[in-house]
């Protein structure tokens, strides 16, 4: 429904501490692996259930179907009937909803600590028991239609994306969007999301993070009781799947409605897959940190402060994803510069990179930043959870974290120049240029109106 | 984000259980800033948040944005920090800070390890940045063309279209209806920065809020550092008052949308208004309670005609607006939107059920501990409750209240306050019709210009 076609990892630069309360789990017998991390500070708990089962398990012609399920997985088992889910966690003063990304479908709800047998209750029932009304799906089907004009038609910045996804990605299914093509979603049947849920969702293909104000064994006993009995799936063998070598640079461009032109900058980049030997996915943070890590930052600093060409700029960068990655600079023109100019200055920052590599103070306050928001971070027992999941979901382990945290640590100045060097390649970039459309039958100008009053 | 919808208008509102509540500490630092404190040694870290009555609010007729851009222009430098000095010392202790601009405050947030270098770093920063901006004129000429170029850009989107004509159709005259245009920001002179920042951060109305890991000597120490060279100030903290009551109006703006953005509303209440508790918790049942709401039921569940369909009231010093939202498919908004009236309708002349309003006191009430769970949800918590002034038992009583409210009492303050016949509609990438209607303002303008600008 729910939350979004996610790209939390974004706030997963960072990674989990040593000195934080410990981390406990255990696999029940159908497969079902439960982690547990307690944290005492206020008397509430989170559970999170985290499918390994995203977009990019879509075929063609269903691209969505991932999507659709979600929304579906609200509408009633033969105990829970449609609406109930909802309204039980609402009065026991719970929040609940869930997301879907590439690599992974999610449902998470937060209650007061002595409501997690509840939650346990209503989500192990709906892991096996859902049921999928015609009457339902129609209704359904169209508020995801509604989803997709409000999320992607009508935002050119992420028809934008969508395009470019697309684009760099001509094999791998990070092609297909999280939500699906239009004709997908008006083509899809109540037989398609049975299909995905009866294949896709089971006990040994998920992960039952826990966590909050709880004692681990505890939650092993309430695991066992509401989730063991459920019989594990046997699950498709999951082909490999991958992305050839792009061979030279690529250029898109989208028209849509919108007053100023819009500049992204993609290249091909590797993501985490041994978190203890990698090391370039760790690089390639430091370097979107030494980029775009604080508002001096090289590129905010060197385009929109001193040489005025954008008005924002942006580096990103994901190490944490079951498929490939993308290292992405994007930036807006400020008036009377072009996507061109933005580009350029992009350019010769990657080019200064590659040259004289990084200072010392730069990398230091990127680490600096990483350390400091691995503190921070304890103040969200709900984001705490999400980390947990996305590494399980992701093909790592949480076991990783602080992995990450020390290899994020020990990244040279000289790694950073070597990483920027491989990948700030144009054979292996993507470009996407919005080209803004007049609103035609737009009015002349809308009364302004008040604030014109004076 | 679903969610995205809610969090405004649920923030203040607090229920407890059988559940601690944060022990609030209070005082006058001897600048005369108010101060809150909660001690938490839980984590090693510190938050803390200092505004002023200085928002969007206490923009004068003919400078609108004013307010906006002093408060933007904050952390771009201070006397002896560049404003790449301010980025990067913060950066090299991983300290946060951020700002908080509404119609009523303007502030500056900090988040900080609490270690003795890193915290003193942090707040000497937020101090200067605080008590000696500088409002370089280069560099608010940058900032205003960057404002300028994003203006220009929101002018296509029908969402920003759709909150510019509602602020203007509920709010008249009166600033919290004013949006910047690209005019206004041009002709901002630097001067003008220096004089609102002067006129309006006084340490006086300043709150002060801390969250976390000092004692309560270092946080009264903290308090004053961030306080004692704010200047004088001299302007009043008080907001003109709003006209309750509208004409109804109806504006349709084409655009080439897929879909159509609705909103409807009207001037609601102020945050020490008597009505506000059968306000919030009836609006839960209304349009504010997510999925089991009225308004999710009717619109999305029943008939699949939104994503999302949403309804609240925005408290503020003076009434905030209430307000209807949802997009949908273009063909359908007429349809959509026929649904939203008859349903708020039927909402006003019936009330709720005992039944309905049992759940609502159920989630309110039972799902207060996850509204005081982490350090950032309870500063701004500390910050709310000392900017308006409520009592320091705000979150002690909240449950009692929200108990307390009875189906009766939500029908007729809704009855009241809540007219279905004079509302301010707007939809943006209307349908195309046969005979389009003019576009209609709002009927009846609310305070003077001269009682606009009185705050100054």
């Amino acid at each position: 429904m729910r939350i979004q076609l996610i790209v939390i990892a974004l706030l997963l630069q960072i990674s989990s501490v040593a000195h934080a309360d410990a981390i406990y789990e255990k696999t029940l017998g159908n497969g079902l692996k439960v982690i547990v991390k307690e944290d005492h500070r206020a008397p509430v708990v989170v559970q999170q259930v985290w499918y390994h089962v995203g977009s990019m398990d879509e075929r063609t012609g269903t691209t969505g179907v991932a999507h659709v399920l979600e929304h579906m997985m609200f509408k009633g088992t033969k105990d829970v009937p449609v609406g109930q889910f909802s309204k039980i966690i609402a009065a026991a003063g719970g929040r609940e909803n869930a997301f879907t990304s590439y690599d992974y479908t999610a449902y998470f709800q937060q209650l007061h600590k002595s409501r997690l047998p509840l939650a346990m209750r209503l989500e192990s029932d709906r892991m096996h028991n859902l049921q999928m009304a015609k009457k339902e799906f129609d209704k359904e089907i169209k508020v995801v239609m509604e989803e997709r004009r409000w999320r992607t038609d009508d935002d050119p910045h992420a028809l934008m994306n969508e395009k470019l996804m697309a684009t760099a990605f001509p094999e791998h299914p990070y092609h297909n969007p999280v939500i699906g093509w239009m004709v997908d979603i008006q083509n899809m049947t109540a037989a398609d999301a049975l299909n995905w849920y009866k294949t896709w969702y089971a006990p040994n293909d998920a992960t039952l993070v826990i966590a909050g104000d709880v004692k681990a064994d505890d939650v092993f006993a309430l695991a066992q009781r509401y989730y063991g009995g459920i019989p594990a799936v046997k699950l498709p063998f999951r082909k490999a799947v991958g992305e050839s070598k792009q061979l030279g640079i690529q250029r898109i461009v989208v028209k849509a409605p919108a007053e100023l032109p819009y500049l992204i900058m993609a290249y091909h980049a590797p993501t985490l897959r041994d978190a203890g030997k990698d090391w370039k996915p760790y690089a390639l943070e430091m370097l979107a940190g030494v980029l775009d890590g604080n508002s001096s930052a090289r590129l905010n600093k060197a385009l929109v402060r001193d040489q005025q060409v954008a008005i924002d700029v942006d580096a990103g960068y994901d190490s944490v994803a079951r498929g490939p990655g993308l290292f992405v600079l994007e930036g807006t023109p400020s008036e009377g510069k072009t996507v061109g100019d933005v580009e350029r200055a992009l350019r010769e920052q990657m080019a200064l990179l590659v040259r004289d590599g990084v200072n010392a103070d730069e990398l230091k306050r990127v680490k600096a930043q990483v350390m400091a928001a691995e503190v921070y971070k304890r103040d969200s027992v709900f984001y705490q959870a999400m980390q947990i999941g996305q590494m399980e979901s992701d093909g790592l382990s949480y076991k990783d974290i602080p992995v990450m945290l020390q290899k994020l640590q020990a990244v040279t100045a000289q790694q950073v120049q070597d990483v920027a060097r491989e990948i700030f390649n144009d054979d292996q970039l993507t470009v996407a240029t919005l080209d803004p459309q007049p609103l035609s039958g737009r009015p002349q100008h809308i009364p302004a109106g008040a604030a014109h009053v004076h | 984000m679903f969610t995205r919808f809610l969090t405004t208008a649920v923030l203040l509102c607090v229920a407890t259980g059988a559940f601690a509540t944060p022990q609030i500490q209070h005082w006058h630092a001897p600048s005369g800033a108010r101060v809150y404190f909660v001690e938490d040694h839980g984590l090693p870290m510190l938050d803390v948040a200092v505004s002023f009555p200085a928002g969007s609010g206490f923009d004068v007729a003919g400078k609108v944005g004013v307010s906006s851009l002093t408060f933007g222009m904050l952390d771009l430098g201070a006397q002896g920090l560049s404003e790449d000095d301010i980025s990067r010392k913060l950066a090299d202790i991983g300290a946060q800070m951020g700002g908080q601009f509404d119609p009523d405050r303007a502030g500056l947030t900090m988040r900080t390890l609490s270690s003795a270098a890193e915290r003193n770093a942090a707040l000497d920063i937020m101090g200067s940045c605080l008590q000696q901006p500088l409002f370089p004129e280069t560099i608010l000429t940058r900032e205003k063309a960057r404002l300028i170029a994003s203006l220009k850009e929101e002018e296509t989107r029908p969402e920003s279209i759709a909150d510019k004509a509602f602020g203007k159709a509920v709010f008249g005259a009166h600033p919290y209806g004013w949006h910047m245009e690209v005019a206004d920001v041009e002709k901002i002179q630097r001067d003008e920065l220096e004089s609102f920042y002067h006129d309006h951060y006084s340490a006086r109305h300043a709150v002060v809020a801390l969250m976390g890991d000092v004692t309560r000597a270092q946080a009264e120490a903290i308090a004053q550092q961030l306080t004692a060279n704010l200047p004088a100030g001299g302007a009043s903290a008080q907001i003109a008052p709003v006209l309750i009551r509208i004409k109804p109006s109806e504006q349709r703006i084409p655009h080439p949308a897929t879909q159509s953005h609705i909103l409807i509303g009207t001037p609601g209440i102020a945050r020490n208004d008597e009505d506000y508790f059968p306000l919030y918790v009836g609006n839960y049942i209304l349009g504010g309670g997510g999925f089991v709401s009225r308004l999710m039921n009717e619109v999305r569940e029943k008939r699949g005609m939104a994503y999302s369909v949403y309804s609240y009231f925005m408290p503020m010093q003076q009434p905030g607006a209430f307000q209807i939202g949802l997009q949908t498919k273009k063909e359908q908004a007429d349809e959509s939107l026929r649904l939203v009236r008859e349903t708020l309708r039927t909402f006003i002349d019936k009330g709720v059920t005992e039944k309905e309003l049992r759940a609502a006191k159920q989630n309110i009430t039972g799902g207060f501990p996850l509204r005081i769970d982490s350090n950032r949800k309870i500063l701004d918590y500390l910050s709310v409750i000392g900017f308006y002034e409520l009592p320091l038992t705000y979150l002690d009583d909240f449950t009692d209240k929200v108990n307390k409210v009875t189906t009766k009492q939500i029908h007729d303050a809704f009855k009241r306050r809540i007219d279905p016949d004079a509302l301010a509609t707007v939809i943006v990438g209307a349908p195309v019709e046969a005979n389009p209607q003019p576009t209609t303002g709002r009927a009846e303008m609310a305070p003077s210009e001269e009682k606009a600008g009185a705050a100054k």
